[in-house]
């Protein structure tokens, strides 16, 4: 072990664990690095992240390598100087369901605990290639939920001031405000009309898999640890506070242990004798054959659950509502598939003619009012941040950086105080969209 | 994916309306703690593989089911009614 690591450190100049001065010494991503290793046949890349072998022990450990692991690393190095700590995959970094979800962006919420939340998260987004040094293809594109009603454009209008209140931006607009936009969209189906719709400029997609690239890549620069293959066995706790994990790579000694695996919360949970307030749920989406560019924002049906948005590479990607049973397999059933056909064609009949290329499902933690959990949990030393429901991509960057607030002081960020773990028990519920706290309702 | 109803046998799933986990059957009795109660309502086992979660034949012949399922493979296992597996057992 004391050999693998001092060739690790051989390997790697001493100014890497030196934040403010690595970022100088780590080789740097520009445009012009592009033109020159292109000039070379690419032969001067070097691996994004190293591949280290675990020490018996950190300061903390991170359980999951996706897109809110690698985050809560990174912001756990950054913000708070912690930088002897590991990132612990059971597969490869971003196997999950940082690379199955429909990459939008947004933060348009409007309860309290949430709003501020996502706010935060799309600041955080909109400073993160910078940040990074990495490109994730941000793409504020605007995104545009349609009405149907007067019921319904109400409600956008509530939203949308509650947006503005935050200090995001929103507009409402009319039928022919839209039309202006999406002049493809079938204005007058008889049983769904479009009356207008909410526009959030400041909405879009990012490139899904790049975020987790960016984060790792990142964090590994900063000198955490990123160690795949390795899947956790078992939570160790003595007298209450929690010393460590078992893996399938040995033991591995920690004082704080951060559980971020949400798709497998329960399982991972249930390693330190915690049942949580989560159900498992397959949400499917789908993308079609690379076309011309046709579809500019963000769509979703206010009537029927469907939205979509293009690819930089062509492809349409849409998706539906969840299959609604309690499902870890990674792929849906037809009847939703039919639905969210049905509803796609009922909107926009012009993607008749794009052939669908494939379709996956992304297994969700499901929360019985459908809004995430960042906490401690009854063991002393041991966070959890989980159930991310179907919104967790564009809450990627402020997750991790409020799990590292969290892990680093002990204390809740203001931003995500209210994402309780007992919050089901003590009635401060998040029902974002006011269906009532019961599993099956959200 | 079908489920066959005890009384209507193999039926689409569209047909069924999914209430959740088996847990709801087990109601606390009257003056249980608060805490019983949260558990019963929102605490789950969650389990990657065989489950046990309540159906209801709503486009059928309304009857609420029991059904033991894999939630990995999506296999139907077996389906009672609710009225049978409450009276002690399968029918």
């Amino acid at each position: 072990m004391a050999k693998a690591r001092l060739s690790i450190l051989a390997y790697l100049p001493r100014t890497r664990f030196n934040a403010p001065v690595m970022e100088r010494s780590a080789m740097r991503y520009s445009g012009f690095k592009v033109i020159a290793q292109g000039l070379f046949g690419n032969t001067g890349w070097k691996p994004a992240w190293r591949d280290p072998a675990p020490k018996a022990e950190y300061d903390a450990v991170i359980i999951g390598g996706g897109g809110h692991g690698l985050a809560t690393a990174y912001y756990l190095a950054k913000n708070h100087g912690l930088t002897n700590i590991a990132v612990l995959e059971k597969g490869y970094l971003g196997s999950g369901n940082i690379g199955r979800n429909t990459t939008i962006v947004r933060a348009n919420y409007f309860l309290p605990g949430n709003s501020e939340f996502y706010s935060h998260s799309l600041k955080l987004w909109e400073g993160l290639e910078s940040d990074l040094n990495y490109n994730v293809m941000h793409s504020q594109r605007g995104l545009i939920n349609l009405f149907h009603s007067d019921g319904q454009r109400d409600a956008f209008a509530r939203r949308g001031n509650a947006m503005i209140n935050q200090g995001d931006d929103a507009a409402l607009l009319d039928r022919d405000g839209v039309r202006e936009l999406l002049p493809y969209l079938d204005f007058d189906n008889t049983r769904f009309p479009i009356y207008g719709g909410l526009l959030h400029p400041r909405g879009g997609t990012a490139r899904h898999d790049a975020v987790a690239w960016g984060y790792a890549r990142a964090a590994d620069q900063r000198g955490v640890d990123l160690i795949q293959n390795c899947e956790v066995t078992g939570i160790d706790i003595e007298g209450g506070r929690v010393t460590g994990v078992q893996t399938s790579r040995g033991r591995i000694r920690a004082k704080k242990v951060g559980l971020v695996v949400a798709g497998r919360s329960g399982q991972v949970a249930a390693m330190a004798g915690l049942r949580l307030p989560i159900e498992s749920h397959v949400l499917q989406a789908f993308v079609t054959e690379g076309l011309k560019p046709v579809i500019d924002h963000v769509i979703s049906f206010g009537m029927g659950h469907f939205y979509i948005s293009q690819s930089d590479k062509g492809g349409l990607v849409f998706g539906g509502d969840l299959d609604f049973y309690a499902s870890y397999a990674s792929r849906g059933n037809l009847p939703m598939v039919e639905h969210v056909m049905e509803a796609g064609m009922t909107l926009m009949p012009m993607i008749g003619r794009a052939r669908v290329l494939r379709s996956w499902g992304g297994i969700m933690d499901m929360t019985p009012d459908g809004s995430p959990i960042i906490d401690r949990t009854p063991v002393d030393g041991l966070f959890i941040d989980a159930g991310w429901n179907y919104g967790g991509f564009k809450a990627v960057p402020a997750s991790g950086f409020c799990m590292a607030h969290l892990m680093a002081t002990g204390q809740s960020h203001a931003v995500a105080a209210r994402f309780k773990l007992n919050r089901f028990a003590t009635g401060h519920l998040l029902d974002e969209e006011g269906t009532g706290s019961q599993h099956n309702l959200h | 994916m079908r489920l066959t109803c005890p009384l209507c046998g193999p039926r689409d799933r569209r047909e069924f309306y999914y209430y959740g986990a088996a847990d709801y059957l087990r109601r606390p009795a009257e003056g249980a703690s608060p805490d019983d109660w949260n558990d019963y309502l929102h605490n789950r086992d969650n389990p990657a593989g065989l489950t046990q979660d309540l159906w209801y034949h709503e486009q059928g012949c309304c009857a609420w089911l029991k059904v033991t399922r894999n939630t990995v493979t999506h296999e139907i296992v077996a389906v009672e009614a609710v009225a049978v597996a409450d009276a002690g057992g399968a029918a």
